[in-house]
């Protein structure tokens, strides 16, 4: 492999775990923020048990988020400096302002809020977990902006070869961004909503396998209580309520990034018109969508691709809102593409080898069609699990069933298969560049950019395999640390986030109603402080 | 006009200071866990000490970061891939560290907290060491070609300079650790802190110091050798300070210490950013390595805005954990177990 080939795969393995971590600390962080507000309104003992449990799962996955951050904010000048070089007056800025504005906030109050319980005023606690919550949102749309201008120059001019910000407000109201903006966090929100109606569904389904919960005649939950492991009745109500919240998280994010999805998808048919056709491995022009196309996507005689079904009109409908416009196929879009941005690799040093070879405009077919699938496919799969999950559960409990179980457990992974893939997609699909020209004839056309010459001309090909191996086999170690822990205190239940439950245990969960005085220090000596240590580390 | 890039390039230096500063301590206290608490206990009583802060220190090298590719483009380019092997190396220390720190006490084994503690103190040591040989490079350079791009093998970084800012970053980390805990800790561990501080002082800044000293003299003016004087006194400052069991003070002067050292360093060399070991002519300055003043212009009004918006809920966060730490706050740990 070229050193091109392993810049891009070391940035699409640290992206897209990066990316599994951000999307739950977004959903996860929302919704303990939400639950801590329930409980700050209403003093319900579930909510308080459902803040710390679900905080500490937050907790758990967030270090993660933030570790893996660091790789990627650094990143752009490790192996990819011609890149840096060439869009750092416009890229650079909102990078900058998602770490001062964004993350500082973050950061600085998600530890006000691990550290802070019963010492900070119960209100100033509860502010620090939104202000970390409505910060990581934030966080999101800078990165966004950063990366919406990748899919869609807008606010510059060219000066010497080299795009210079002029109007920083186009790239922060970019309308690519606008829409990537919700659809991106209602997918964040619709992770959050499988992986509570997943956990949930696992201790409902085992309170009634240990005999805990059984129903009546009717179907309907008689709650018991097994006080030795800290499974009461106020449990139950933790479980079925996280697990309805979940559902209905779920589903509202799924209409949510429908909604979105498809207004960025007629965006995209004027913005990128290759990378949708690239996603319906549409070779010729038509109006019907394709669900099953069969062929070797791979291969670059685009005449093999035959679409053994397809709805006629709907691809029209995804692209313009009517059923008969034609959209544009790979074949008729090559030639308009060569005709804008060259048939040949530009004769720059820059490119090396590749200079004045020819240029594919075509992605990677088989990525950009499966991947808007999956997404696609995923997204409404969690949905439907959700909404059968909220007519399942309407009696107060699960089914006696293992399976249902395993599956719903098995669900979690759905919205984050549905994230990646569509990342993967967009990502994918404005290759071969980096920087994807705006065809728009009123805009820049000439502001573009080649991947091909965007890596480090002076880092070494060693030192590439160096990094690639060394972030991916850390990775993988990590995940599987982070996995297992995940599943350790989801198994472990409420009390895996407040020993203090469990009998033989001082303390009780009533102590946590009184306020901090604000000013006690790291713990105060005995069982309080001893508790807050006991949430944090 | 080289105001904005001069304005930027203080914030740039700002930003690094800031994260020595802040950072240093927590860093130092990673490699203490190893060095320095001697039971589990105690190394508990160091975690809980930088618990609640040490990721919104840590967002300072991120910012950093991003700022440096905002205002800077060209130098964040040519220093990052200049600087491969060591960042790749840095950018994993830092994140075994943060893992360390939150999964260290998140199961109830020997074995667990073990490889954590070794995670987060070599985690530490490593990015320590490998953030002041980023920063000597820094100052005294790489070979550059007129595209601004390494010529020489991934290795060519390495000089007697880097080891020497390794040194002297991971050597001030350790001082201003054992200062940080004799400020934040109670009892045994603020004794030995204070013992040790006093004993290792001199020794600890001696290679910041040899640092300061050479970019002072090979570029120096007025202004830096009186910088470079305050940072004497601060050090001088500090051992007699925490000598007498003025211990805020002692903490204090040693911010002085570093403060005006890496000031004098980043004045020193201004205003070449990054310089080329080939030509002098490849070098990057201030001039040549930034962006318009337009992009300059809105990062200023941004951190008009996000500067001291951070530095008050910063200072509030020390504030609110402003009490020690001792072993009676310790609670014993807890196993988490299937239900």
């Amino acid at each position: 492999m070229e050193a091109l080939e392993i810049a891009r795969w070391q940035f699409g393995i640290t992206t897209v775990y990066h990316f599994l971590m951000v999307p739950l600390t977004i959903g996860l962080g929302l919704v303990v923020a939400s639950l801590q507000t329930a409980w700050f309104v209403t003093g319900g003992e579930q909510y308080l048990r459902m803040t710390k449990f679900w905080g500490k799962l937050f907790l758990i996955n967030f270090i993660m988020g933030v570790a893996t951050g660091l790789v990627q904010e650094f990143q752009f000048g490790l192996a990819w400096s011609e890149y840096s070089r060439f869009v750092g007056d416009v890229f650079g800025a909102p990078l900058a302002m998602e770490s001062l504005l964004a993350f500082f906030t973050e950061s600085i109050f998600l530890g006000l809020w691990i550290f802070g319980w019963q010492r900070l005023p119960r209100a100033v606690h509860l502010l620090s977990i939104w202000a970390a919550t409505l910060a990581s949102i934030g966080s999101a749309y800078f990165i966004l902006a950063a990366n919406s201008w990748m899919q869609h120059p807008v606010g510059v001019e060219m000066v010497d070869g080299r795009p210079v910000l002029v109007d920083i407000w186009a790239v922060l109201t970019n309308n690519t961004l606008l829409v990537a903006f919700p659809h991106t966090v209602l997918g964040a929100f619709s992770v959050a909503g499988g992986f509570l109606l997943g956990i949930a569904w696992y201790h409902l389904w085992k309170r009634r396998r240990d005999g805990i919960d059984t129903v009546d005649a009717g179907g309907r939950v008689v709650v018991g209580s097994q006080p030795a492991t800290g499974r009461d009745a106020a449990d139950h109500k933790v479980w079925l309520q996280s697990l309805r919240i979940g559902a209905v998280v779920a589903l509202v994010s799924f209409a949510g990034v429908s909604l979105t999805g498809d207004v960025q998808a007629k965006l995209m048919f004027q913005q990128q018109p290759m990378k949708m056709a690239a996603a319906e491995a549409a070779c010729h022009d038509g109006t019907g969508f394709s669900v099953l196309s069969v062929g070797d996507l791979g291969s670059q005689d685009c005449d093999e691709i035959v679409a053994v079904i397809e709805v006629p009109g709907l691809l029209s409908f995804l692209a313009n809102g009517d059923f008969t416009t034609e959209v544009k196929g790979v074949n008729t879009l090559i030639p308009e593409y060569q005709e804008r941005y060259g048939t040949t690799v530009p004769e720059n040093p820059a490119y090396g080898e590749r200079a004045g070879q020819p240029v594919d405009y075509v992605p990677v077919m088989e990525v950009t069609y499966w991947g808007f699938r999956i997404m696609i496919t995923f997204g409404m799969l969690a949905a439907a699990a959700a909404l059968v999950a909220l007519w399942l559960v309407r009696k107060g409990t699960v089914p006696a069933s293992r399976w249902l179980m395993r599956l719903a457990v098995l669900g979690i992974l759905a919205p984050f298969g549905a994230n990646s893939a569509g990342w993967i997609f967009t990502e994918m699909g404005r290759q071969p560049f980096v920087v994807a020209p705006n065809p728009d004839p009123n805009g820049i056309d000439d502001v573009f950019m080649f991947t091909a010459a965007a890596v480090s001309p002076g880092v070494s090909l060693p030192e590439l395999v160096f990094s690639l191996s060394a972030f991916t086999l850390v990775y993988l170690a990590l995940l599987v640390v982070e996995v297992k822990l995940l599943a350790a205190y989801c198994r472990g239940g409420v009390p895996a986030a407040m020993p203090e439950l469990l009998p033989g245990h001082g303390g009780s969960s009533q102590d946590r109603h009184d306020d901090g005085d604000g000013g006690s220090g790291p713990g105060t000596g005995g069982k309080d402080g001893g508790d807050v240590l006991a949430f944090a580390y | 006009m080289e105001s904005l890039p001069t304005l930027w390039f203080v914030m740039i230096g700002f930003f690094f200071t800031g994260y020595l500063f802040l950072e240093g301590f927590d860093l130092g206290v990673g490699m203490l866990m190893k060095l320095f608490a001697r039971s589990n206990t105690e190394r508990r009583v160091l975690l809980n000490t930088i618990g609640p802060v040490w990721d919104g220190n840590e967002v300072w090298l991120i910012t950093a970061g991003a700022m440096l590719f905002a205002a800077f483009p060209h130098w964040y380019a040519s220093l990052l891939a200049g600087l491969y092997v060591p960042l790749v190396l840095v950018l994993l220390a830092l994140i075994f560290r943060a893992v360390g720190f939150e999964y260290r006490g998140k199961a109830d084994s020997d074995r667990w907290r073990a490889g954590w503690d070794w995670a987060i103190a070599l985690g530490s040591l490593v990015s320590a060491f490998g953030v002041g040989a980023m920063l000597a490079v820094t100052t005294t350079g790489l070979p550059l070609d007129a595209n601004g791009d390494r010529v020489g093998g991934p290795f060519v970084w390495l000089t007697g300079y880097a080891v020497l800012g390794g040194l002297a970053v991971t050597g001030f980390c350790l001082i201003h650790a054992l200062a940080f805990l004799m400020l934040k800790t109670d009892g045994e561990v603020r004794h030995r802190a204070r013992r040790a501080l006093c004993r290792w002082l001199p020794l600890g800044l001696v290679p910041l110091a040899a640092w300061a000293l050479l970019v002072v003299l090979a570029h120096g003016k007025a202004t830096t050798w009186a910088a470079l004087a305050v940072a004497a006194l601060g050090a001088a400052a500090a051992r007699l300070l925490a000598g007498r069991g003025l211990e805020g003070p002692a903490f204090a002067a040693l911010g002085v210490f570093l403060l005006a050292g890496a000031g004098a360093i980043f004045a020193a060399v201004y205003p070449t950013v990054l310089p080329s070991t080939v030509d002098p002519a490849f070098s990057l300055t201030v001039a040549n390595a930034s962006s318009s003043d337009y992009t300059l212009g809105v990062m200023s009004v941004v951190a008009l805005f996000g500067i001291p918006a951070v530095l008050a809920y910063q200072i509030y966060t020390y504030w609110v954990f402003r009490k020690r730490v001792g072993p009676a706050h310790i609670p014993a740990a807890h196993a988490v177990r299937p239900q």
